[in-house]
């Protein structure tokens, strides 16, 4: 492949594919299964069943989620720390989106990170996941402040991200077409924000 | 008391050396530009502490901004220092070198890199050969004012300055490379050799190290829509990729 198409050309583009297909579509998934915790422990533990009950499922994590995660997050690293400060001399709107992107990426990593600890590996090791489990992991100002500016975090690093990945394929070309991108990602972080935060706040109450 | 401009120039003895700042005073004069300003200091060059110095080196040419050579960085943005007029800048100015590139002394910096990536990208047209292979095609129009506006490019590297990957962590060649490409090919004969200059911008090197800040679009004194040119190029590279994925 290497011969094909130059090496960086290949990681760059996987680099921004998955972060839309398929983290960024899990991660609505996600947003929208947690949801179901606004009407109630039986709605969210219903939802956690119907998942648990797909088939393949461990397979289905490892291929769409864990290793395009982890590939993501490491070329995301890397290119977090290439570029030199610009700012606030050059502080245009893009501009602070493009230094957003790399801060929420770094934030983002560390969140996920903590969050498949607290969640998915204390399943493994036999926890039952259950409205209960997040009402302890959320019992406490510092666990619900990480976990606001986690979900933040990762909903602008992915609608952004949606931006980004218009202009990266040369899909939104002219500067019309990049600011009506700019509008639809504005709209999805709005969206996923309130579905997100709705979901967090329905462990909480 | 007549009205005094102070300059605070970032300087460098030489290559190798250490920057430093000095601060000079001058006269204020009516519609004097910063280049205006750097011949005063060079007509008497004591610093603010009265001290005799070396002039401060910088380099200029057309003095209408066509030909880069006096970009600079003014009070923190990069530009031409022969159009950035005093009256619009306040009475204290910083000037510094365009320290992306590698700096020769005080302002004036070393932008050969630019040269070297035009030579990788091959941004010309080639039309040698050993006969007359006659006239190119016909440019629609359009396509003409569309590559005039791209031609206006004066290689003066403020788009490299104001860019955060162009970085000594970073490959990335910079807008204004990108752009040559764009002008490259869509002139009809330069098109014929269109995939050997996208090949040679499909990697980190070329447009995957851009990262949409589009500092470069806001800062170019020639307004080219560099933003545009390098998402165009984005599609020309899906495109043509695919087709060598799959074909090839």
């Amino acid at each position: 492949m290497a011969t094909v198409l130059p090496r960086s050309f290949v990681s760059r583009r996987l680099h921004s594919l998955l972060g839309v297909i398929p983290i960024g579509a899990f991660l609505i998934e996600h947003l929208i299964a947690n949801y179901s915790a606004v009407g109630g422990p039986e709605k969210f533990e219903a939802t956690v069943r119907w998942i648990n009950s797909l088939p393949f499922v461990l397979l289905m994590e490892i291929f769409f989620i864990y290793l395009p995660i982890l590939f993501h997050a490491a070329l995301g690293v890397v290119i977090a720390f290439q570029p030199k400060n610009t700012l606030p001399n050059y502080g245009y709107f893009r501009n602070w989106m493009f230094y957003l992107q790399r801060l929420t990426g770094l934030i983002t990593l560390i969140y996920i990170a903590w969050h498949v600890w607290e969640t998915r590996v204390q399943a493994a090791l036999g926890q039952p996941v259950n409205f209960e489990m997040m009402k302890n992991i959320l019992d406490n100002p510092v666990s619900i402040a990480f976990y606001v500016i986690g979900i933040l975090s990762t909903v602008f690093h992915f609608s952004n991200g949606l931006w980004s990945f218009a202009v990266s394929w040369g899909l939104a070309v002219g500067p019309r077409a990049q600011r009506q991108m700019t509008y639809v990602s504005a709209i999805v972080f709005v969206f996923l924000s309130y579905v997100g935060l709705m979901a967090l706040f329905a462990f909480i109450a | 008391m007549s009205r005094k401009i102070t300059l605070i120039v970032t300087r460098q003895d030489g290559p190798d050396q250490p920057p430093y700042k000095e601060t000079f005073v001058i006269d204020y004069r009516p519609n004097m530009n910063v280049i205006g300003a750097l011949m005063e200091i060079r007509k008497n060059p004591v610093n603010a502490k009265g001290e005799r110095v070396a002039p401060v080196a910088w380099e200029m040419s057309c003095l209408e901004e066509v030909c880069g050579a006096c970009s600079m960085v003014i009070n923190g943005k990069a530009r031409q220092a022969c159009s950035a007029l005093i009256d619009k800048l306040g009475d204290t100015i910083t000037l510094e070198p365009m320290r992306t590139f590698p700096v020769v002394r005080d302002l004036i910096v070393d932008r050969s890199r630019m040269f070297e990536d035009l030579k990788k990208v091959k941004a010309w047209v080639p039309i040698d050969g050993t006969y007359d292979i006659g006239p190119g095609p016909r440019m629609p129009e359009v396509e003409r004012q569309m590559a005039y506006e791209l031609s206006r490019c004066m290689m003066c590297g403020v788009c490299l300055e104001v860019c955060p990957n162009v970085s000594p962590r970073s490959k990335f060649m910079g807008a204004a490379i990108m752009n040559q490409v764009r002008l490259h090919n869509t002139h009809p004969t330069g098109a014929m050799h269109k995939h050997e200059r996208l090949e040679a911008i499909m990697g980190e090197e070329g447009l995957e190290g851009c990262g949409n800040s589009q500092n470069c679009v806001q800062a170019c004194p020639k307004g080219i829509p560099l933003t545009t040119s390098i998402a165009a190029l984005r599609w020309e590279t899906t495109r043509y990729s695919i087709k060598k994925w799959m074909f090839s």
